[in-house]
């Protein structure tokens, strides 16, 4: 994962509440082996809609996806979050997030902010209004900036988290270097666990 | 003070306390099928890393696979790759498997269980949302994605954040109409979708104690609908027989061992939960979603909603725009709305209790005309015992159409999908834009209320055919 320290740009505002993981890539999408080519399937079912927000000319340089509450709630699929990132987004604004896609956005350096439902309801506002708002959101401070309308509010972010984000870390290589308490572990464990012997 | 349950597995399973940051978590069963694993051993290869516990591990073919025809090569070149990787993956890294066709071939959160490798007070993890149904087993369940996948499969640990602890307590006596599917329906109607977030969801009382081990999976399946991290409930007596002589439960002096173990798994009569809620079980009647999300509920025999209804304006606007999107109108009742097509199965509702329930509703019975119908068993074993009970000339004889073990038509990955603005009555766990088929109306119900809607042409219980 590339390290993230700042990110600035402008939004799109996607007004809807429970966008959920099949809207942002239909199972169609799944099909794939790769990790890469799924900037096409996002939000794909909406698309044919000529007036989706992001078929809209305006915001079509925008990298910050401000949504309403409850997005990408469902289906663990990470595609959903690879989706997004290709599709060149670098965070999404909700007030409220799926817990496993806000879990995989975090693995992938797509950046969750979780906003007050008001605060939320305001951005999409400011956004539809002012389409070249410019946000930036600091990680390090766990900040956004709207410096045009005055605006810094603060998002949760876990400390280790917000570590791995900024160091670009491999979470994998950090759980290996506890490998002896790993190991240390397995040998306690219960003796009835079942087991496959392939 | 005491521990709840999830508590008490949670802290058995650290491997390294997090103070502060995240407790790095042991992993008893690693579900794996073919959809979120590709990219996980790709990782595994471009680092040079190997599967941890293989044993540990095990595969099937369920997401994507077609139901019908499965002895011919599978049509769909982009689904064929993905099973035939899934396969070469296994094989590299040492992975139990099973292909379509093996007798124990069948969705993950239908043959943990059944082949016994689900037992009270392990984790268990999958990259599928639907693990939580692990839970009813006494199990700390939950959904992963794919860089998780791979974290375990190198790793056998995950770090997690703890999570707050919820109490959902069903009480009283359901009403003899009403199943599992209605409960679960019912608590999404009270909480929401994002009711659970953050919270691990642990279902009580004295209807949840009175459910099969088949009706407690498919009440945890659907945690995940309310946004839980995961759902479980204690293991008892029911737990103990379905587990009693399973192909991966312990035998003999450690059957013993073990039954005094998972005896200790129950929270702690002065524990308390960060947050609870209560519903009547008495009041449960027959459920239905209306909308285009699972916290969209109401009774079969209710009116469809007015958005003006909702005094919150996000809501209001989201109904306008389900009832737009799902062709209803306000008001009216949903009972007398003609549906299309009727698909039973899926990992909340395939196994056998769901087949011989929507078996008893049909027998005898002819599905109404010009309603297409699709019954898929959960797993191989599911599908093998129902033919023996004789449940799958019921069903081809009301004029069902009898399929192989899958996911099929909950998600539409493989052929089996509703065309636009198609109206199903479906026993899986979302209702989502789309979610079985472009431009598909889905409507979630239990299996009961599916097989007479089959019968009637449009939504109805059995007590009104």
């Amino acid at each position: 994962m590339e390290p993230v320290h700042i990110i600035q740009g402008t939004g799109v505002p996607l007004d809807r509440s429970d966008v959920d993981t099949d809207q942002i890539i239909p199972s169609d999408w799944l099909k794939r082996v790769e990790r890469t080519g799924f900037e096409k399937g996002l939000f794909s079912e909406w698309k044919d809609n000529p007036d989706f927000i992001l078929n809209n000319e305006v915001y079509s340089s925008a990298s910050i996806l401000i949504a309403g509450p409850n997005f990408g709630t469902g289906s663990s699929r990470e595609h959903a979050v690879w989706a997004i990132q290709q599709a060149g987004f670098k965070a999404v604004i909700s007030p409220r997030f799926g817990p496993i896609f806000r879990n995989n956005s975090m693995k992938n350096g797509l950046v969750p902010v979780e906003v007050e439902s008001e605060l939320g309801k305001r951005l999409l506002q400011e956004v539809l209004e002012k389409p070249f708002l410019e946000f930036v959101i600091d990680v390090e401070r766990a900040l956004v900036e709207v410096p045009e309308i005055d605006l810094t509010f603060a998002f949760p972010i876990d400390e280790s988290v917000q570590e791995r984000l900024l160091n670009g870390l491999d979470d994998i290589g950090i759980t290996l270097s506890n490998e002896a308490s790993i190991s240390k572990y397995e040998e306690d464990r219960l003796a009835w666990l079942p087991t496959q012997s392939s | 003070m005491g521990k709840t349950l999830s508590q008490k597995i949670w802290d058995k399973h650290i491997v390294k306390s997090g103070d502060g940051d995240p407790d790095l978590l042991y992993i008893d069963l690693h579900l794996v099928h073919e959809v979120t694993s590709p990219q996980a051993f790709d990782g595994l290869r471009i680092n040079g890393r190997q599967v941890r516990r293989p044993d540990l591990t095990i595969s099937t073919e369920d997401h994507n696979v077609p139901t019908s025809n499965v002895d011919q090569p599978i049509e769909d070149e982009i689904s064929l790759k993905q099973i035939e990787t899934l396969r070469a993956n296994a094989e590299e890294f040492g992975i139990t498997h099973y292909p379509m066709g093996h007798p124990n071939q069948g969705i993950v959160h239908v043959i943990g269980p059944e082949l016994g490798l689900t037992q009270p007070g392990m984790t268990v993890v999958c990259g599928d949302s639907h693990t939580s149904t692990h839970g009813a087993f006494g199990a700390l369940a939950f959904g992963i994605g794919t860089s998780e996948v791979e974290h375990v499969l190198a790793t056998q640990t995950l770090p997690q954040p703890r999570q707050e602890t919820m109490a959902i307590n069903v009480t009283g006596e359901l009403p003899s109409e009403s199943s599992a599917k209605d409960v679960v329906l019912a608590v999404l109607g009270v909480v929401g979708t994002g009711g659970g977030i953050g919270a691990i969801a642990e279902f009580r009382g004295s209807v949840i104690e009175a459910l099969s081990m088949e009706g407690r999976m498919t009440v945890c399946n659907m945690s995940i609908e309310f946004g839980a991290k995961a759902g479980l409930i204690a293991p008892d007596e029911t737990t103990f027989e379905y587990l009693r002589g399973r192909v991966n439960s312990p035998s003999g002096e450690l059957w013993d061992k073990a039954l005094t173990e998972w005896k200790k798994l129950h929270t702690d009569a002065d524990a308390v939960f960060d947050r609870e809620i209560t519903l009547n079980g008495a009041e449960i009647v027959p459920q239905i979603t209306w909308g285009t999300n699972p916290g969209q509920v109401i009774p079969v025999k209710g009116n469809i909603p007015k958005p003006d209804d909702f005094d919150d304006p996000a809501e209001r606007e989201a109904a306008k725009r389900a009832l737009e999107y799902m062709g209803l109108e306000e008001g009216t009742p949903i009972s007398a709305v003609p549906i299309d097509t009727v698909f039973i199965g899926s990992c909340t509702n395939s196994r056998i209790e769901d087949l011989r329930s929507a078996a008893s509703v049909i027998k005898g019975k002819k599905v109404a005309k010009g309603v297409r119908t699709l019954v898929v068993p959960g797993s191989g074993v599911v599908k093998k015992q129902a033919e023996k009970e004789g449940l799958d000339e019921t069903f081809k004889a009301a004029g069902f159409d009898w399929r192989e073990p899958g996911c099929s038509m909950c998600l539409a990955m493989n052929p089996d999908k509703l065309d636009p603005r198609e109206r199903s009555a479906s026993t899986s766990n979302r209702n989502f834009e789309g979610r079985q088929g472009r431009g598909g109306r889905t409507h979630l119900v239990s299996p009961r209320v599916a097989a007479a809607t089959a019968i009637a042409g449009h939504f109805s219980t059995p007590e009104d055919l």
